[in-house]
């Protein structure tokens, strides 16, 4: 890896996030007004302050016109990026790459995806014009990740029914914290029977592996280090900032076996390095992941060196990434209980770490959190892009 | 002088009340052809002419049969054709093919309307006839027509089925021109009976009393698969040949709108060419497709799909440029490293290297199942859509839909072979592409 990082250059000094959920009374301008507002309030600056804008949206529109025009901003810089369901941490990796560059004093990362209003099931794609050959035209999302738990059972040797406890564990797990968390559009447990009587949509995967399909916006305000404490006496040090993009070997190679994302292995090396982690589940307060169906949860745990291989299962079982347990893994319920507005989730992530390490987080905050990571992936096993952030709430050398 | 070479027929698995061959919701005239000429190229050298005959083409206004030639990895200098109409046309295919050599190639998917005795006598399936010089496997020995004008059977252009005058009428009409015509063959063939007698027509009175007008030797039939439009007669042919000793004569008669008639004697090459799973085997394979199902394929009832939107037609320029791949399955070869990478690719995802692969055509690879997936949620015109990650005998891997799946036969290790079908149709562009079907 040959990247320099930018640790502790900039810190987040604001943030806002929209309730998730099927909004059919807002729009995406709504959205957008609903979340810079917040945004801009948390970090006591007015609209005109923000010198630049990084939009992201999967598909919820184009350019920068989606934002400026809404927020009727005069003649600022706004640039639109998409990344897959990466596309909120995009908006953020780059938004921060803008203060650290030297070029603007403070930037808005915003993501934003209106989903509900297609009338379909899932994720829509907007692929360009093609011969009609490509697997992902025929084989959803849920289909897609639904290909790890068969592979990922003969691997090691799990029992079916163990994967699928283990499965229906992560979902559990997430509709608890989703219950603590106001915002989620999921907002009450889930019996760990009735995640396992459901709807099967794709493989093993039922309606409750499955993520939701929401409408949401967040935003994040960036500012030098050095100037943090003229906003907010508790701001939120950016420490690493990894992207992978995958040479899609997996779908074409009889050596790949669905069951690790290389993507995700090489983006966490990657940042680990420039944060100086060695141990991430010891020196990591918690962890916002990438759960887009239960079974990609499971696998993250491995990829991103928090358990070994193999184990993931177990300690999934065992209550580890459980809020009480020994890393907390997506506390505030993830993309399956806060549900998976695209754009937004990548910065959704952050807004967990946001409140969590300031102690803003109401029922769900955790004893005295210092370090979090948040992992945003776009694309599929065989081949995706993967984002690992590490932020803490102190400048300087993380705490052992 | 030119004789077959070569026959293959191929049926698909579907079986409707009484063992109806119908053919699945991706399969048309077009791929059904596919399957049953894919046999026959590959070894020896690419037959110059390919002459499909459909009463379904899958396409007006586009040669269907330079869909098959591009399926079949065929030369662009092979003359590729369609003879579009009724069962006349493959007589007109095998006419010119006797004089050209080439590959005839027929294929139908016959629609009765519901419960209709077109339903019921109907078949759909393919056949596949090889012509030219050499060793051949049966002489053409005569080679007469009759041709008439009366209105037996007919339909409209716009319509998925048909209409049919008071059968005996057309009974009594074809009576006497495949009497004379068959009597012309034999005395063209200098022979007074034929050993065997196949006698074909859209007619149901014809053929069911095919021994009452002709008689053979030692046998005389019809189509037993049922009445496949322009494939009928190349499909009966075909179920003789399989049995046919070496030095028997067959008189084939093709009793549409007139009478087609050919004797043809097995040589003593017949016994050890025949094709691979006999008519009778194809026949004795299919399997049950619920009834509501099999309506929902033709259209005759619309189905309820899932909450996805319909697929992008297939675009002119992209498919154009992959002819190569989504056509006839041909991926790339580092030839550095041996990597095969299917879709084919210009950067090697093993050692790297950028535009060093060779073309392989890995329609005819066998492979396995490496992980699966039922997709309860994808748009398909038969949900469920069933996909396979297959890892090829030899190297390569590539991710499919699987055709004529029955989910609870796939698991990890399952072996698969290729087959041509249509994905789905969108914009009135039939989605072409391979998937894999279990051996």
């Amino acid at each position: 890896m040959s990247s320099n990082g930018i640790a502790d250059k900039v810190a987040i000094v604001g943030m806002g996030c929209t309730e998730f959920g099927e909004l059919w009374d807002s729009s995406t301008d709504d959205l957008l007004l609903d979340a810079v507002g917040e945004c801009l309030s948390s970090a006591g600056i007015g609209r005109d302050d923000v010198d630049a804008f990084w939009l992201g949206t999967l598909g919820s529109g184009q350019s920068g016109l989606t934002l400026s025009r809404p927020l009727g901003l005069d003649y600022k810089p706004v640039t639109r990026v998409e990344n897959y369901c990466a596309t909120g941490s995009e908006s953020f990796r780059n938004a921060c790459y803008a203060v650290a560059s030297g070029a603007y004093d403070r930037v808005m990362a915003v993501g934003v995806e209106k989903l509900k209003d297609s009338g379909f099931s899932g994720l829509l794609r907007a692929d360009p014009p093609a011969d009609g050959t490509a697997a992902e035209l025929s084989l959803t999302a849920p289909a897609a990740f639904s290909l790890l738990d068969p592979a990922y059972c003969a691997k090691y040797g799990v029992d079916p029914t163990q994967m699928r406890a283990a499965m229906t564990h992560v979902a559990w797990k997430n509709h608890v914290n989703g219950a603590r968390n106001p915002k989620a559009q999921f907002r009450s447990e889930v019996s760990k029977e009735k995640i396992e009587a459901a709807p099967r949509v794709a493989g093993r995967l039922g309606i409750f592996d499955c993520s939701g399909v929401s409408d949401g916006a967040a935003a994040a305000l960036i500012v030098r280090a050095e100037d943090a404490y003229d906003y907010t006496d508790r701001p939120i040090f950016v420490k690493a900032l990894a992207l992978a993009s995958g040479p899609m070997r997996g779908g074409l190679d009889p050596a790949y076996d669905f069951t690790s994302f290389p993507e995700v292995l090489a983006s966490a090396r990657d940042a680990y390095r420039q944060a100086g982690i060695t141990d991430p589940a010891a020196q990591l307060s918690f962890a916002e992941v990438h759960d887009c169906f239960t079974p990609t949860e499971i696998v993250l745990m491995e990829d991103l060196g928090f358990t070994a291989a193999g184990q993931a299962w177990k300690d999934m079982l065992a209550g580890d990434f459980d809020a009480d347990g020994r890393l907390p893994v997506n506390v505030d319920g993830g993309l399956k209980s806060f549900g998976h507005p695209v754009g937004a989730s990548g910065l959704r992530m952050l807004y967990e770490a946001w409140l969590q390490l300031r102690g803003e987080a109401g029922a769900r905050q955790l004893a005295d959190p210092h370090t979090a990571l948040t992992h945003n992936l776009g694309g599929r096993p065989g081949g995706c892009v993967s984002f690992v952030s590490v932020v803490g709430n102190e400048p300087g050398v993380l705490i052992g | 002088m030119t004789g077959l070479l070569a026959y293959a027929t191929y049926l698909p698995v579907g079986r409707i009340e009484k063992n109806r061959v119908v053919a699945s919701f991706d399969e048309d005239s077009s791929t059904l052809g596919v399957a049953a000429a894919q046999a026959l190229v590959g070894s020896g050298p690419a037959p110059r002419y390919l002459y499909f005959s459909t009463s379904t083409p899958a396409y007006a206004d586009k040669t269907n049969a330079t869909t098959l030639l591009a399926a079949l990895g065929l030369p662009s200098t092979v003359f590729a054709s369609d003879l579009v109409g009724t069962g006349r046309s493959t007589a007109a295919g095998l006419r010119a093919a006797r004089l050209t050599g080439g590959l005839v190639v027929t294929g139908d998917v016959r629609v009765g309307k519901p419960g209709s005795a077109d339903e019921r006598g109907g078949a759909d399936g393919a056949a596949a006839l090889l012509l030219g010089d050499g060793d051949v496997i049966a002489e053409i020995l005569a080679e007469v027509s009759e041709s008439a004008e009366f209105l037996d059977r007919w339909r409209s252009p716009l319509s998925r089925t048909g209409e049919q005058w008071e059968e005996r009428f057309g009974f009594e009409q074809y009576a006497t021109l495949v009497r004379t015509a068959a009597g012309r063959a034999l005395d063209a063939a200098g022979i007074d009976e034929a050993d065997h007698v196949v006698l074909t027509s859209p007619n149901a009175g014809v053929s069911k009393k095919a021994g009452s007008l002709v008689k053979g030797r030692l046998s005389t039939s019809g189509n037993p698969v049922g009445f496949l439009g322009a494939g009928d007669l190349a499909v009966a042919l075909a179920g003789v040949l399989d049995t046919a000793a070496a030095g028997e004569t067959i008189l084939l008669l093709s009793a549409v709108d007139g009478c087609d008639a050919w004797v043809l004697r097995a040589t003593e090459l017949l016994p050890s060419r025949r094709q691979t799973v006999p008519l009778a085997a194809q026949l004795a394979a299919g399997r049950p497709v619920p009834y509501l199902t099999y309506l929902s394929w033709r259209g005759l009832v619309e189905r309820e799909l899932p909450r996805r939107p319909e697929p992008d037609r297939p675009a002119g320029p992209p498919s154009a440029r992959s002819a190569s791949w989504k056509f006839a399955f041909t991926g790339s070869r580092c030839t550095a490293c041996s990597f095969l990478h299917l879709p084919p690719l210009r950067v090697c995802r093993q050692c790297g290297g950028a535009d060093a692969m060779e073309p392989v055509r890995a329609a005819d690879l066998l492979g396995t199942v490496a992980t699966f997936t039922v997709d309860r949620l994808a748009f398909s015109p038969s949900p469920p859509v069933v996909d396979v990650v297959v890892d090829f005998v030899g190297g390569g891997r590539t991710s499919l839909e699987v055709a004529d799946a029955v989910p609870e036969e796939i698991r990890v290790g399952t072996e698969v072979a290729l087959t041509f079908r249509s994905l789905f149709t969108a914009g009135g562009v039939h989605n072409y592409f391979w998937k894999a079907r279990v051996r």
